[in-house]
């Protein structure tokens, strides 16, 4: 996405008077057993980074730090940087390390 | 056929087990001189302890996307024909097969290169995991090919994979033609340095 683009959302955001975001949260292996629930709906500020919402996530589940060093997270079923904003209806997932094959 | 439509992504509900005839089937083809094929099973221990199963879930469209765009990206780096990868969720108990990966193409060293890729590839960047079930307890697994590459997952184009896979293509012999061309009265002999006058 292009500096135009964020800058039009933003203002769309801000002309219909949003003010937050409601994503759902995906939860997978030790996260899941972490957590207890494989996903759940998250409400943040518009603006939110990935890493603003795994800082909330952690301090309703202070258990998830252990994760922090060693997980990453996709959006929208693509692996994304913490520093990527989240927008409306995202699905953010939790990807503790993978152990496939 | 497009290259998408010889790409063949499953993911496997539990209690299916993995058809590795079907599978080399599917990638066999009269134009193929090689087929080469990975398969990941259940290893009975781990560091002296008894294991009883390996226990795998995905986040299953995010797992068949990421194997797809693997897929696409050994297309750019070998010439392949077909390409199979098969993934099993569930419990698998110690003996059964996991993963399966069949590559075929018209020679083997695409077939062969490619497949030891896309199960390296695999094990570092597609959302599956498990858990290893001992007699005494049970632990998730970490891949050691995952922690070298997550902290650049995020930041790639396109994907964690579209990584450039040098690919090295050796001369084709090493000790010279095994022809010998005595049309004229030269007597040139081929050999591996080039041509050799007499």
């Amino acid at each position: 996405m292009d500096v135009t683009e964020v800058k039009a959302e933003n203002a769309d955001s801000q002309s219909s008077k949003k003010e937050s975001v409601k994503i759902k949260v995906l939860f997978f292996a030790r996260a899941r057993d972490i957590v207890g629930l494989p996903s759940m709906p998250l409400e943040v500020s518009s603006g939110s980074t990935a890493s603003d919402c795994l800082n909330k996530l952690v301090a309703l589940f202070p258990g998830l730090e252990e994760l922090r060093g060693c997980m990453v997270l996709a959006v929208n079923e693509e692996y994304t940087t913490e520093s990527a904003i989240i927008k409306e209806e995202d699905e953010l997932a939790i990807i503790p390390p993978i152990s496939g094959g | 056929m497009a290259d998408d439509e010889r790409t063949t992504v499953e993911i496997l509900d539990e209690n299916n087990l993995i058809d590795l005839a079907k599978y080399i089937n599917y990638v066999s083809a009269p134009q193929a001189g090689a087929i080469a094929t990975f398969s990941g099973t259940t290893r009975d221990t781990f560091e002296g302890k008894t294991v009883v199963e390996l226990r795998y879930e995905a986040y299953v469209p995010m797992a068949i996307r990421q194997i797809k765009s693997i897929c696409s990206s050994a297309r750019e780096s070998w010439n392949i024909y077909s390409i199979v990868v098969a993934h099993r969720l569930g419990p698998v108990p110690v003996g059964e097969t996991s993963v399966f990966i069949a590559v075929s193409a018209v020679h083997r060293a695409d077939a062969l290169d490619a497949c030891k890729f896309l199960i390296d590839e695999l094990k570092a960047s597609v959302p599956i995991w498990k858990k290893e079930v001992y007699s005494n307890g049970e632990v998730w697994k970490e891949n050691s090919e995952f922690m070298e590459r997550r902290t650049d997952l995020g930041k790639m184009e396109g994907g964690c994979c579209r990584r450039k896979v040098e690919v090295s293509h050796a001369t084709k012999s090493c000790c010279g033609a095994k022809v010998k061309v005595d049309d004229d009265k030269t007597q040139g002999i081929v050999n591996g340095d080039g041509v050799k006058e007499q």
